[in-house]
This record gives structure tokens, sequence and C-alpha cells, in this order.
């Protein structure tokens, strides 16, 4: 075990490189880096991603519970800002449409071969420099409209954190039984 | 060695349990189920909590890449910046992650015979034919910028929020995440 700090970084480098291999190996293997599966999402004619996504969220989300519970993890829940979530969250999903790759599947369909995938994330780069303009700004604005900080289900329903994981435990497990059906 | 051994225990896995067709055409979906890989994604996750106290997302490492484009072209311009005062670009964990994310694709394709080089995706030539270059370089960049500019508005993209903080049922993930399809079920109607 390292313990210089130096050496604790160099570690944690390295866990990027593993973790970050199997993602884009796990995002490759589940389809979700095919142009065609991330529009179809968008058109509701394939529901890949949803299945994807609940699946990932349902294990997640009962193993970071635990984690948290028995291991103490540091949990990363990021402030609700209810005004830039919603406007941030709808340019967003235009650009998903208009691109049909998102940050992470658009690093996984360069990596399968798709050489169009490089001139979205030159966008990528683009828009992040631009918000980066308007980061003075948004903060003084957008970002205030329904600051409520780090806020979660369970501390805004005042229910326990166990029981609120049941519940969207089995809120997300009956909505992957529902997609299930529709394709 | 650890990661060849966990890659050859996981290609056991999608040859073992799921009789998986390879696909060429690039029309299909997965070469795994869907659940699966899924459910593996949300392993990963716990994993990246708990080795290395860090939420999977992609999105900032592109921010951190025009942060160091815009140090190389402006330096003072760029690092008076709000958003680059408070997070000054470095070759960080998730500029790592998703560098390493290009590459663990790639094998994921190979491994399928998945991998090759390709121009535009047929559900785009189906819909705007062979000559539609400039139009999808427009309109992929302008997708991108609009997606960038979105999850650092929102604080996360479809893995940050929609995965990592979905999960920790966070108000504000589940909040964005909405938005995401929000977002782009409209839009889509614009273009097929």
């Amino acid at each position: 075990m390292e313990t210089s700090p130096v050496g604790k970084q160099r570690k944690k480098l390295a866990q990027a490189l593993l973790f970050g291999l199997m993602f884009g190996f796990l995002l490759q293997k589940g389809g979700v880096a095919k142009y065609h599966v991330l529009e179809g999402q968008l058109l509701f004619t394939d529901f890949t991603v949803m299945k994807v996504m609940m699946s990932a969220i349902l294990v997640a989300m009962i193993g970071l519970y635990f984690l948290h519970r028995t291991a103490r993890i540091k949990l990363h829940i990021k402030p609700t800002k209810i005004g830039a979530n919603i406007i941030g969250g709808l340019i967003f999903g235009v650009g998903f449409a208009f691109a049909g790759y998102c940050p992470g599947t658009g690093a996984a369909g360069l990596g399968q071969g798709d050489i169009p995938a490089l001139i979205f994330m030159f966008g990528l780069v683009a828009g992040s420099y631009l918000f980066a303009e308007f980061s003075e700004t948004s903060k003084k604005t957008i970002e205030k409209w329904g600051d409520k900080g780090k806020i979660t289900f369970h501390t805004l329903i005042k229910v326990n954190t166990g029981p609120s994981v049941a519940i969207m435990a089995i809120v997300v497990l009956s909505a992957l039984l529902v997609i299930s059906k529709l394709s | 060695m650890k990661t060849f051994s966990l890659y050859a225990f996981i290609s056991l896995l999608g040859r073992s349990t799921l009789a998986a067709a390879a696909d060429t055409t690039m029309q299909t979906g997965g070469a795994w189920s869907p659940y699966l890989a899924g459910a593996f994604i949300g392993v990963l996750v716990c994993l990246t909590f708990y080795f290395s106290e860090e939420p999977v997302g992609a999105s900032s490492f592109y921010a951190t890449v025009a942060g160091f484009i815009g140090n190389a072209i402006a330096p003072k311009h760029t690092m008076q910046l709000e958003y680059y005062k408070e997070k000054p670009p470095k070759v960080n964990w998730e500029f790592i992650f998703v560098i390493a994310a290009i590459f663990g694709s790639a094998i994921a394709a190979l491994h399928e015979s998945e991998f090759s080089l390709r121009g535009l995706p047929q559900m785009w030539i189906d819909r705007y034919g062979e000559n539609s270059w400039a139009l999808y370089s427009a309109l992929s960049f302008t997708g991108g910028l609009c997606m960038a500019f979105g999850a650092r508005l929102a604080g996360g993209c479809t893995s940050g929020h929609g995965i990592s903080g979905a999960a920790q049922l966070s108000v504000s993930s589940w909040t964005s995440l909405i938005c995401f399809f929000i977002g782009g079920v409209i839009a889509i109607r614009l273009i097929y």
C-alpha cells in the first residue's frame, strides 16, 4: 500500500484506466454506442437505452446503499438547482437528438470505429468552453433559481434511506418490466 | 495482467451465457443483453465509489480538454473564467476514465468483430442520402455544443446524472434525466 500523495494519485489514475476500460467495454456490449440505438430510444422504436440505464440504476442504487451503510463510502450527490437542472437538461436533450450520442457513448462510438463521433466530440469541447464563458452569468442568474442544495428524495419526503431505496427499486423494476413488454 | 484476466472473464460470460450474434451491419443492438450490460455498469459504479471515491461520469472530460486548449491559446482569458477558476483543467480521474472508455469499447467491438472504420450511420443515410456530410457535420457539431453546454448547466450528463446521480436518489439527477429525454424526444421530431 502506497501512502504518499503522489503514490495515492497514481493508484487512483490506474484505477480510472481499469474502470474506464470496463465502462467503454460495457457500453459497447450493451449496444448503446450505436447511433441508431440512441436515436431509436428517442423515437420509441428501440428501448435498449432505457433497459441499460434502468438496470444500471437498480443495481447501483442497491449496491451504493449497502456500501454506504457497511463501508461508509462517501456519496457524491449533486446540488439541486431546479432552474439549471431543467434548462440545462432540456438543452442537453436537444443535443442528444441532434448528435445521436451522449458524452460517454460518443467516446464508445469512436472506440468501435465511428469516425463521425469525432465531429460530435469537437462540438462537446466547443460547448464546454462556451459554457465556461457563460459560467459567471449563469452563476448569478439561472443557477440561483430554485437552489435547494444537495437534496435527495428521502430527505424531501422525510422517509428513511432504506425504505426509500426499496420503494425506488420497486418503481425502477416495474418500469423495467413495462419496457421489456414494449419491445 | 489483472485487466486481461478480467477481460477473459467477461468475454467468457458473454460467450457462454448469451447466445450473441455477431453484428457486422451495425443495424442491430448490442452483443449482450442490455439488462446484463446495465447490471454490470451498476456494479462498476459501486466499484468506482468504493475504490476511487469517484462517481462514473463523462461530460467533464470535454470541459477539461477545452480548458487545456484554452490554456494553450489564451491562458489569461481562460483562467479568469468562473468555471475554470473553480475547476482548473488537469489530468484527473475522469479524464483518464473517458480516454480508457474509448479503448474499452474498441476491445469490445474487436471481440465481436464489430470494429471497422465507419462513415455516416446507416440510419442517417436512409433519411438524408450518402452525400450529406455537411448537414450531418453541422447537426452533430451543434448537437455536441448544446449537449456540453446543457450538461455543464445541469451539472452532469447521462452517466453522471443519469446513472450515478439517479442511483443516489438525487433530486437534481432525476430532474435532469427526465429533462434529457423530454428535450430529446421533442427535438428528434425535427430530424426524423
